[in-house]
């Protein structure tokens, strides 16, 4: 029977949380029967600078707000669609965000357990909205450090877009950061870095080391993200499940101010250094 | 003004306007000033970074806000709050001109993001501590640099000067991200506010809290240095009366005319929070 070889029945049931559109993924992670989205496409607020442009902006800005629970505790998950321009940083998915994370913080303060999840899989700012794009970024990182001090915040980056430019900030602000291998995790895009820095500095075409430096796997090795997940829908809800069983982190990665400093004045800035050496100078005990 | 030689930054010039001295910390990195000065009837500390032409990460050398630059920050911000924690909170005042933050190979496999999210949590965490968290924008304040030293602030001031930039990326790169050409973006910006590198248009978005005209940046007067401080002692006393969050970047007149989508989510979206 199924039941005596679970393993096998979910191989058999595996669902890629990639190829779910952002609605999908955070219905997913959210215990059954309860899904119920705020601000959704009916509301109709959509941003108010992609029409001035002659982009067609869509109703939702790109950002999921749902409320749920999870492990039968009241959650809210924001879910970043990277189908819609790119899951770029706007005025209102942004706000969606950050408004979502305040409300959370109320909840606490005034007993209600409210778990908060991110999924973030985006380019950082929408350029055709920079400075609100940036401000909102800041709102989204204020409403995470007032937040994380009463409930883990928990964030996933399961790819294929990737987290990058301030919202990368964002993601190393959340007090446990689930990944994938297909996800990546940094603040300058790699073509981004190939403009600014030249081809010498990285051939933004070479996947492989673009992998080897800012990949899922690589971010996990070197302690820069808490769990490493397969592409398996069950397997990331149960990772979010378990990141709220653990509570609240000793120290958040980004207050570890001592020890970065004193792995940086280790590091000799003339000399290479790639992915493989650096798991060996930061191994993920060293950070827990 | 890229490409433009100056001899001092506007970072170093208004650090040493304001604090009397040049901020250099022994043992600390070159790139990062740290100091404090009396500010009306207190003590502030004043921090800034500036470039370092010895800078031994070569990619932030140019005044970037680099791997080296933010954690730095994040220390001195954190010193300041342990030093406080039993006493007055002394106002933490951010003097800005950050070009970018440091673009490399390197830097992203040290992770570069969590550094800048570091300062970021530094800064944020001395607001939400009871510290009277100031940005004064006296150069550029160009996107995750800016994130990192200057956004989590209660109250942001700027120089009403050509100078001064606040912006996502810069205009050669943002042209190219988004297939325009960098004539088509300036245009651009005069009608799509959020676009505009100018910081007067940046001040109708309601983030700033003051927009300083008739100040020279690059050299002040005496009289000039003396009126800043005037402002910095009035946003300090208006941080102190006011709660320690960012909620008044969104309560401004300015805000409510070109931030109203930012508005109208948050109050729909509490609306339909407590019914959910």
């Amino acid at each position: 029977m199924s039941a005596a070889v679970p393993d096998l029945e979910r191989f058999l049931k595996r669902r890629s949380f990639i190829e779910l559109s952002a609605r999908d993924r955070a219905e997913a992670l959210l215990d059954p029967g309860g899904y119920h989205e705020l601000l959704g496409p009916f509301d109709r607020l959509h941003s108010p600078w992609l029409p001035m442009q002659g982009i067609v902006p869509q109703e939702d800005d790109g950002v999921i707000v749902a409320r749920g629970r999870i492990d039968g505790q009241p959650a809210v998950i924001a879910a970043i669609e990277s189908a819609f321009q790119g899951g770029s940083m706007g005025e209102v998915g942004g706000s969606k965000i950050a408004c979502a994370l305040e409300l959370a913080r109320q909840d606490h303060e005034q007993g209600i357990p409210t778990r908060p999840v991110l999924l973030l899989e985006t380019g950082g700012v929408r350029l055709q909205e920079a400075n609100l794009g940036l401000a909102v970024i800041a709102e989204i990182q204020a409403a995470i450090v007032a937040l994380r001090r009463h409930v883990p915040v928990v964030a996933v980056i399961s790819g294929m877009v990737g987290c990058f430019g301030g919202m990368s900030l964002a993601a190393a602000l959340c007090s446990h950061l689930i990944v994938t291998r297909q996800a990546r995790l940094g603040m300058n895009g790699p073509e981004v870095i190939e403009q600014e820095a030249g081809i010498e500095e990285l051939d933004s075409s070479d996947r492989q080391l673009i992998w080897s430096l800012i990949g899922g796997e690589q971010r996990h090795a070197v302690g820069l993200a808490d769990t490493l997940v397969e592409d398996d829908a069950v397997a990331i809800a149960e990772a979010v499940r378990d990141a709220f069983r653990r509570g609240l982190p000793k120290q958040p990665r980004s207050e570890q101010v001592k020890l970065f400093l004193e792995r940086l004045a280790a590091i000799d800035p003339s000399q290479p250094l790639d992915g493989k050496a650096l798991r060996a100078l930061w191994d993920q005990g060293a950070t827990a | 003004m890229n490409g433009e030689c100056r001899v001092e930054s506007r970072g170093q010039i208004w650090f040493q306007a304001l604090t009397g001295r040049n901020g250099l910390v022994p043992g600390g990195p070159a790139s990062v000033r740290r100091g404090d000065a009396p500010l009306g009837k207190e003590t502030a500390r004043f921090l800034a970074v500036v470039p370092d032409p010895q800078n031994r990460f070569p990619r932030a050398r140019g005044g970037e806000v680099g791997l080296q630059e933010a954690w730095t920050l994040a220390k001195y911000v954190r010193e300041t709050i342990d030093a406080d924690a039993n006493g007055t909170r002394r106002p933490i005042i951010a003097l800005v001109d950050v070009t970018s933050q440091a673009y490399g190979r390197r830097e992203e496999l040290l992770g570069i993001h969590l550094a800048c999210a570091a300062a970021a949590d530094a800064y944020a965490t001395a607001r939400l501590a009871g510290h009277p968290v100031i940005a004064l924008l006296v150069g550029r304040a160009m996107s995750g640099a800016f994130l990192a030293h200057g956004y989590q602030a209660n109250r942001i001031l700027a120089l009403d000067d050509p100078g001064v930039l606040v912006h996502a990326m810069g205009k050669e790169a943002a042209a190219r991200v988004t297939l325009r050409g960098v004539a088509e973006l300036e245009e651009l910006g005069e009608t799509i506010l959020p676009m505009s590198y100018d910081i007067r248009t940046y001040a109708k978005l309601g983030l700033l809290h003051k927009l300083i005209e008739g100040v020279n940046a690059d050299a002040p007067s005496a009289g000039e240095v003396e009126r800043i401080r005037g402002e910095l002692i009035a946003a300090v006393s208006d941080a102190r009366s006011s709660p320690n969050d960012l909620r008044s970047r969104l309560s401004s007149a300015a805000a409510e005319e070109n931030r109203a989508a930012s508005i109208e989510v948050r109050r729909r979206l509490t609306e339909q929070w407590s019914v959910a």
